[in-house]
């Protein structure tokens, strides 16, 4: 009796969520495909007649869109780690009573919307915003000197956004480093340098890869810093996707290019935990 | 090599063993820093610790004596004062650069190595060839009995294996001192025991100086060639296990090595370099007395219980030259091979007494028993004298 109540529990605690799951995410999903699938316009509706081609046509016709997306986001990741590595390490090893503080500060901008956030960066990086103007006005820059509408913001808008989901990540893994292994090494005759090369950064490889995880793929799905911050020699995937859906209603293309997006990026994620030998990654990166 | 201020500094210091000292203190000072105030960790300290002794470091919690160690392995610089290796000065030398290792209370193995890659981590450090490396990776192996073990990661063992990594990863290096914290704390006591006795082993093997911190006096007692035992930061005893069992130098190491039974009185007389302390007509303590002892002089007097002998009834004559006190039992506690009495006696001090369970079983005393405690001159010992 009491055992058989203990096998159900863990399923009754799933099923919250696994509805949620089945009815916004499944669905949606199973939709979607359908949608991909079907010809026709916002005046005469859509019929589904198994037009498969709208794949083939929608990768031709974006993807120079689809690669910039992969290239801004695989370009924030790498800034990011290089930002997000030493802010954690400091907080992780030095914080000490003020761990707290400087997590909420990291974690302050959330507090702050995703838009709003993005468009004040505009207002800072725009020609005649309070970064620029005064380098013009000593000379430092040039009057064709832009920022604004160039990868530059794009990217720059990108790091700044996701900051914290690199930041967290890493610091977790680094926060729990026995602070005696560290000891060990430099007692192994281990400098500051080879420890963090063969100690320190390989025990923060799986907060390391938590942060690509979490930033790789929403960075390069991004649709809103573009559109902000950037120009048409920006346009990202995800901003074609937006148009594609509400400007255009051209919904099997928006549809296709979302799986596209999505198995491009389940491709790539699977990769990368392959290469980096993941099982134990993956396994401690779950802990 | 050696300065010449440093050759002065040795002749000073009473160096155990010929040559220099495997590690030497000198004018040791550890002061930290908490909420601005200055906290001592470690007072005024001279120590030397000879080639190839098993040194052991007791005391309390918060006594010093992981200052002390991890002084000598350069985790921690003295606030002032010098240290010395093999009678080098390596006073601010980073732990990386000096030639000993630690064996860590929670082990610190790296997660992420196997036992094989763990052992040889200081050795590929130090640019030792990879076919040197994987001959003494086997070698310590096989002397801590790991053998096999070589691609196991220290979640896949047990503590007392990684205890073992942990011994192995430092002695591969063959550091000129092995440092160990604590090392055995962790485990239960029957492997404790074990480890105890391979310990003692691996050390006669190797030979090589083992410097032992513990807050367990019956683990320093069993193990070491000498025990410094420390309080509140500083080195209260320094001597044989032997030495300070016998002879404790304070009420503290008194108190903290085994049981001590403690009283103080005044001299009556001293005669013969013994001293009389007499509570009652019959009640007296004697002890072997220092020179500088005079009638009047307050002392205290420590006895260990299984020195003593319990009466009931008169006390034999023969014990008449020694100490005597009556007492009335107040707790009786069976252990198998000895029985314990806790006795209330005329010396106003309660005396704890072991009395072996040799062939005199009905020689038990009870509860609420009027009995004699007596024991030998030598027995009775003067603290701090």
């Amino acid at each position: 009796m009491n055992r058989a109540k203990q096998k159900i529990a863990p399923y009754l605690l799933v099923l919250p969520g696994g509805i949620w799951l089945l009815i916004f995410f499944a669905v949606p999903m199973i939709a979607m495909l359908s949608l991909s699938l079907q010809e026709g316009d916002i005046v005469h509706g859509y019929r589904f007649t198994g037009h498969w081609q709208t794949y083939t046509e929608a990768i031709s016709a974006y993807q120079t869109q689809i690669y910039r997306s992969l290239i801004y986001g695989a370009i924030t990741t790498v800034v990011l780690i290089a930002l997000a590595f030493p802010v954690a390490y400091f907080i992780a090893f030095y914080g000490g009573r003020k761990k707290g503080s400087y997590l909420f500060l990291v974690l302050l901008p959330f507090f702050v919307s995703f838009v709003l956030r993005t468009i004040s960066w505009r207002q800072i990086l725009t020609d005649e915003g309070p970064l620029l103007s005064p380098l013009r006005d000593a000379g430092v820059i040039g009057q064709s000197f832009h920022i604004l509408g160039t990868p530059f913001a794009v990217i720059g808008g990108l790091v700044y956004n996701f900051l914290p989901f690199m930041v967290l990540p890493i610091y977790v893994a680094l926060e729990r480093i026995d602070p005696r292994v560290v000891e060990a090494a430099r007692d192994l005759y281990a400098n500051p340098a080879t420890t963090f090369r063969r100690v320190i950064f390989p025990l923060a490889l799986p907060g390391v890869f938590a942060g690509v995880l979490m930033t790789f793929v929403p960075a390069s799905s991004d649709f809103v810093n573009s559109e902000v911050l950037g120009s048409s020699d920006t346009t990202m995937i995800g901003q074609v996707i937006q148009a594609q859906f509400l400007d255009n209603s051209d919904y099997p293309t928006a549809s296709a290019l979302s799986f596209v997006l999505m198995l491009v990026l389940l491709i790539g994620v699977f990769t990368y935990a392959r290469i980096l030998g993941t099982e134990d990654v993956m396994k401690v990166a779950a802990r | 090599m050696t300065t010449p201020q440093h050759s002065a500094v040795r002749a000073r210091s009473a160096a155990p063993a010929a040559g220099a000292p495997a590690i030497e203190f000198v004018g040791v000072n550890k002061n930290y820093l908490s909420h601005g105030e200055t906290v001592p960790a470690v007072k005024r300290t001279d120590l030397a610790i000879g080639q190839g002794e098993f040194f052991s470091l007791l005391g309390p919690s918060g006594c010093g004596k992981t200052t002390t160690m991890r002084m000598i392995a350069g985790f921690e610089e003295p606030t002032a004062g010098k240290v010395f290796l093999d009678g080098q000065d390596v006073t601010g030398v980073s732990a990386n650069k000096r030639d000993v290792n630690m064996v860590f209370q929670s082990y610190a193995l790296f997660p992420h190595l196997n036992t094989y890659q763990n052992v040889a981590f200081g050795l590929e450090r130090k640019k030792v060839a990879k076919s040197e490396i994987g001959r003494r990776v086997g070698e310590i192996l096989e002397i801590v009995s790991l053998t096999g073990m070589e691609k196991r990661s220290p979640k896949e063992m047990s503590g007392g294996q990684q205890q073992r990594v942990a011994l192995a990863r430092a002695l591969v290096n063959r550091p000129r001192a092995l440092l160990l914290d604590e090392p055995l704390g962790a485990l239960d006591l029957k492997l404790r025991q074990q480890m105890q006795i391979e310990l003692k082993r691996i050390q006669r093997e190797v030979g090589i100086t083992f410097v032992y911190v513990t807050h367990d006096q019956g683990e320093a007692l069993t193990m070491s060639d000498r025990i410094a035992v420390m309080n509140a930061g500083v080195i209260e005893q320094l001597g044989t296990p032997r030495e300070i069992y016998e002879r404790p130098a304070s009420r503290f190491v008194a108190g903290f090595i085994g049981t001590s039974n403690i009283v103080d009185g005044h001299v009556d007389r001293v005669e013969g370099g013994l001293a009389l302390l007499s509570y009652t007509a019959q009640d007296r303590v004697v002890v072997p007395a220092a020179q500088s002892v005079r009638q009047g002089d307050k002392l205290e007097v420590s006895i260990r219980p299984e020195k003593i002998d319990l009466h009931r009834g008169v006390p034999p004559v023969q014990a008449t030259g020694g100490s005597v006190l009556s007492g009335t039992v107040t707790e009786v506690v069976y252990h198998g091979t000895s029985t314990n009495y806790t006795v209330a006696t005329a010396a106003g001090a309660d005396f704890t007494v072991f009395d072996q369970n040799a062939s005199n079983a009905d020689d038990l005393a009870d509860r609420g028993d009027r009995v004699y405690l007596t024991w030998a001159p030598q027995h009775s010992y003067m603290i701090g004298d």
